[in-house]
């Protein structure tokens, strides 16, 4: 695809809504704002899938193609970006994707997520306020720390309809203010149980799980989406229970048992009459009026390189989180954030994940590896967020402790206790004890803010539409490399508990490499906040400069949280989509805040 | 036609007169119901294109045959025809002008519809809207292009008349026969073929092929036909396109989402009284092959590994999810053409408001040679209970695109 010379761009009939992008977000505001009575088009930079057409459970597992050659994700030839640590260097184009792997094509990441579905807690939301409350603002001065502009109790009706929709099997930790035991004792109050049941565990989580329980630590069943057992869903959507095949992160579902646009929402949407999806066609730019204060719709172009006009009353833009700030970089929506002055919003907040794993081999287990899923695993929040007092320790944030064996695929999956030859018979020898007999733990670690960690766009490199790319200026701060260091100890702890014959910590050190995959958790870009000043968009995700466009995923994330962005992505597409049915469209076009 | 003309032009007189006599627009929505039990649209409409304008050309034993535009276009539809026209075309075959229409439209069965009913469908025909889109019809080689060959087929082949009620029976057997015989013409796909393609006399809607799918046998019998289902299962079937056992896919899915899952329960349930009352020939089940059978052996691996994940290990399915293969009648058929096509090809399930997920099997042929489709097939017909007659690789092959 390319722009062809000398075509005109043409203009087409009017819509009330284009949504940019039909993964999760562009599919959960499409679904409620048709039911609202509006013509909606989606417009998808990839291609149309589906699960019986591009998840055909013959090939769906087949690790090369997915697994290694990465077949569902966007590839840099169709949109680069470029990364440095800090301002001070240039940067350069990332050559492939390593460290994150966004997605491509209807469903977008949503299709090859392992499936954790979190709730960001009411400390997340109001950190800044909190912490400060707590240990007083100059534990925080080195972060760029600030509160969301909405609470934890204003989300709970949209986390649990998303968590409605995709079937989550998990365990309440806390209905009603009353805690319950098996679940986890530190999330905030929810009104009701999970749709359906845990997973059944399987040998390592369970060994963790005592192994953390005799710690004095509260683990509980990972909140799954993949399926304990059938469901239908809150549309009428029929899902299948999941069969630990463990190729979920990196592939698509073929047996309808893990969450995601294609196996909770299409089903319903594509038969609408007022909904329209177009794919293979990229979006270039929102249009705005010559004011800059309205957007008229949207420029995008299709394979044949011609380039269309798609007026329309409302935009949405839906696409991945750093997408989503690209895009508004390129269309000229609000200020781009500029780390010197502080001035700007527009990529102000860039986080990641501050991820580290321990790995224990033993002699004497057999732990089945391959009988797997993506999110099939315990976890205990006993050291995340602020569940924990941090008035001894030198840093904020904290980590999920995760065990969560996702897969035993046979290329990828090859663990070696240190000290094991690189080849030859002795390679081969350990590689068939230790794939077996080896209990690896994770700890997510939350990533937080700093003046120097943002996005904008690139001075050099151009895509092949000939428009910047996005430049990533990104460090693990030193906050946040502290926390993890806390938390691998922890790990360290957990692993000497377990008893094995060995083990080994991949400790996070400073200097990101965007070479080896770490985490598809890129957070912020577009925050949400209560202050023009420092954030994009209000608290509905209405653009505070652009009033009918609204940016949903997780570009509106202020800090990252030790946890999957997906659940608390979900719950903010319900809340901007229910924000626009029941206060926006009463008087279309005006700030639902004002500033 | 006439009279919706002078009330048109009553009311651009400036007439504030409603549009139609209340009586005619009763009769109007009476015939939109007749063309849902006649499923008009399912052969004369396009996907995506206007309604009744003409659709998709008919694969027939013979050649194919286009169903043409019956929107009430002057030129390209059925504007200059007269309600006496189409009452004589449903009841005898022969149109406007005294053209002789192929059984593909299955005048054989409207014949038996009251004057009633052709009354209200036609007036409903006159107002849809009018479509120009002309449709070449007949595209059937020599010698089947030539339409007086069809005045020796329905000597042959056609009795005309219309339904006459058993008096034996009760009120809402009778509207199940009257609707199964007649507008719904459900003998037109479930009823095997002469080699005239006619329905062969003694074997009503015991199962026929066409379009490639074998349509199943509909009849009580217990093994292959719809004897095991209860009414409320079979009622649910035609409403939604899945019961507890299985999902519509195919011509089925179309009929359950175009006719079907329109209409009224009580039709629905006088439907299943008389379907499950129709005798079959005895279709007794016989022995599976024994699991030893080398078939079987390579049948069970190939299982195992392709389709168990959601058909599961005993063949018990998931619904409304996955289709239950123990116990389902699809595959316990005479013919495995259906079986094989599902394999080969995959299908996506009926769509109606009461099932909106239309989960689709997706297609193997790819991986599965024609020998391993007859083994996995020949496994399937002959575990769990289930009992039918082996698949053969040519079975499969001849189903092949």
């Amino acid at each position: 695809m390319a722009r062809k010379a000398g075509l005109m761009t043409q203009i087409l009939p009017h819509k009330d809504v284009v949504i940019i992008g039909l993964g999760w977000t562009g599919s959960i505001l499409a679904n409620e704002l048709t039911d609202e009575g509006l013509e909606v088009l989606a417009i998808e930079r990839g291609p149309w899938r589906d699960t019986a057409t591009d998840f055909n459970i013959g090939y769906a597992q087949d690790e090369l193609r997915y697994g290694i050659r990465r077949d569902l994700f966007l590839q840099p030839a169709v949109e680069a970006m470029t990364m440095r640590n800090n301002p001070s260097q240039t940067a350069l184009p990332m050559r492939d994707y390593g460290s994150f792997l966004p997605g491509n094509g209807v469903g977008g990441a949503g299709v090859h997520w392992n499936g954790q579905t979190w709730r960001f807690w009411d400390s997340d939301l109001q950190i800044h306020t909190k912490l400060s409350e707590r240990y007083g603002s100059s534990k925080i001065a080195d972060l760029q720390l600030q509160d969301w502009g909405v609470t934890a109790a204003e989300l709970e009706p949209f986390f649990d309809k998303f968590e409605y929709v995709a079937g989550i099997s998990g365990k309440a930790g806390n209905i009603g203010g009353s805690l319950q035991s098996g679940g986890n004792p530190f999330e905030d109050a929810r009104s009701r149980d999970y749709p359906l049941p845990p997973m059944k565990m399987t040998y390592a989580p369970t060994l963790f799980a005592e192994a953390a329980t005799s710690l004095g630590w509260h683990p509980f069943p990972t909140p799954s989406a993949n399926l304990s057992e059938a469901y239908v869903n809150t549309l009428g959507i029929a899902m299948g229970q999941c069969t630990y095949c463990g190729f979920c992160e990196r592939f698509g579902c073929a047996n309808y048992s893990k969450s995601s646009a294609q196996t909770t929402i299409l089903p319903v949407l594509m038969k609408k009459k007022n909904f329209e999806l177009r794919t293979d066609s990229e979006v270039l730019h929102v249009n705005l009026n010559t004011s800059g204060e309205m957007a008229k719709g949207v420029t995008y172009i299709d394979t044949s390189g011609q380039e269309f006009f798609q007026p329309a009353d409302l935009v949405i833009i839906c696409a991945y989180g750093l997408h989503n700030a690209r895009l508004m970089m390129l269309s000229g929506i609000g200020k781009i954030y500029d780390p010197v002055t502080g001035e700007g919003t527009v990529g102000r907040n860039y986080c990641y994940q501050t991820n580290a794993g321990t790995q224990v081999f033993y002699d004497d287990k057999n732990f089945n590896p391959f009988i797997a899923a993506g999110s099939l695993g315990q976890t205990f929040d006993d050291f995340n967020g602020d569940a924990f007092d941090h008035g001894s320790v030198d840093f904020v944030g904290g980590a999920g402790i995760n065990c969560v064996p996702t897969n035993g695929r046979p290329i990828a999956n090859r663990p070696l206790p240190p000290g094991t030859a690189k080849w030859g018979s002795d390679w081969k020898k350990a590689t068939t004890e230790s794939y077996k007999s080896t209990l690896s733990f994770t700890s997510q670690g939350s990533s937080y803010p700093t003046k120097t960690n943002y996005l904008d766009l690139d001075p050099t490199y151009k895509d092949r539409f000939g428009r910047p790319l996005m430049r990533m200026t990104f460090d693990f701060p030193d906050n946040d490399i502290r926390m993890s260091e806390f938390a691998s100890d922890r790990m360290e702890e957990l692993a000497k508990e377990l008893a094995g014959k060995q083990f080994v910590s991949a400790r996070r050190k400073k200097g990101w490499d965007s070479v080896p995959y770490q985490s598809t958790h890129n957070t912020g870009g577009a925050v949400m906040g209560a202050d023009p000043k420092t954030s994009a968009v209000n608290k509905y995700l209405q653009s505070w400069d652009v009033p009918n466009v609204f940016v949903v995923g997780a570009s509106a994330f202020a800090h990252n949280a030790g946890k999957n962005p997906t659940g608390t992505v979900g719950a903010l597409a319900y809340w901007a989509a229910d924000a626009i049915r029941k206060q926006y469209l009463r008087k279309p076009g005006a700030p639902l805040v004002t500033a | 036609m006439r009279t919706l003309g002078v009330f048109i032009t009553l009311s651009l007189l400036g007439s504030t007169t409603y549009a139609y006599a209340a009586d005619q627009g009763d009769s109007i929505e009476r015939g939109r119901y007749q063309a849902v039990l006649g499923d008009c649209a399912g052969c004369h409409t396009k996907n995506g294109t206007a309604p009744l304008a003409g659709g998709e050309p008919l694969q027939t034993p013979f050649g194919p045959l286009v169903p043409p535009n019956i929107t009430p276009d002057s030129d390209t539809g059925i504007g200059n025809w007269s309600k006496d026209d189409f009452v004589r075309m449903m009841k005898t075959g022969t149109g406007h002008n005294g053209v002789r229409l192929y059984p593909a439209m299955p005048y054989t069965a409207y014949t038996k519809m009251n004057d009633d009913d052709l009354s209200d469908l036609w007036d409903y025909l006159t107002t849809v809207e009018p479509v120009s889109n002309k449709v070449e019809a007949n595209q059937l080689p020599f010698p089947f292009n030539i339409r007086l060959s069809l005045w020796g087929w329905n000597l042959l082949n056609f009795t005309e008349g219309a339904y006459l009620p058993d008096a034996s029976k009760s009120a809402e057997w009778n509207r199940g026969a009257y609707i199964v015989q007649g507008a719904g013409h459900c003998a037109a796909c479930h009823s095997p073929k002469s080699f005239l393609g006619a329905d062969k006399s003694g074997a009503y809607l015991q199962g026929g092929s066409l379009q490639g799918w074998y349509a199943p046998n509909i009849t009580g019998d217990t093994h292959t036909g719809i004897g095991s289902w209860s009414t409320e299962e079979l009622v649910g079937y035609l409403k939604t396109g899945v019961n507890k056992t299985t999902v519509a896919s195919g011509p089925m899915a179309e009929a359950v989402e175009n006719s079907t899952s329109l209409m009224s329960d009580a039709d629905l349930q006088a439907i299943a009284t008389y379907l499950k009352s129709v005798p079959s020939d005895g279709d007794v089940a016989g022995n599976p092959l024994p699991q030893s059978d080398e078939r079987m052996k390579t049948g069970a691996a190939i299982y195992h590994d392709t389709c168990a994940a959601c058909h599961g290990g005993q063949g018990e399915g998931a619904m409304p999810l996955f289709p239950a293969l123990r116990g389902n009648q699809v595959v316990q058929q005479k013919s495995s053409e259906t079986l094989a096509r599902l394999v080969l090809l995959g299908s996506q399930g009926a769509r109606t408001s009461g099932a909106v997920t239309t989960p689709s099997m997706p297609p193997l042929g790819w991986r599965l040679s024609d020998q391993q489709i007859a083994d996995v097939l020949t496994y399937v017909r002959n575990s769990w209970g289930n009992t039918a007659a082996p698949v053969e690789a040519s079975d499969a092959a001849s189903v092949r695109p």
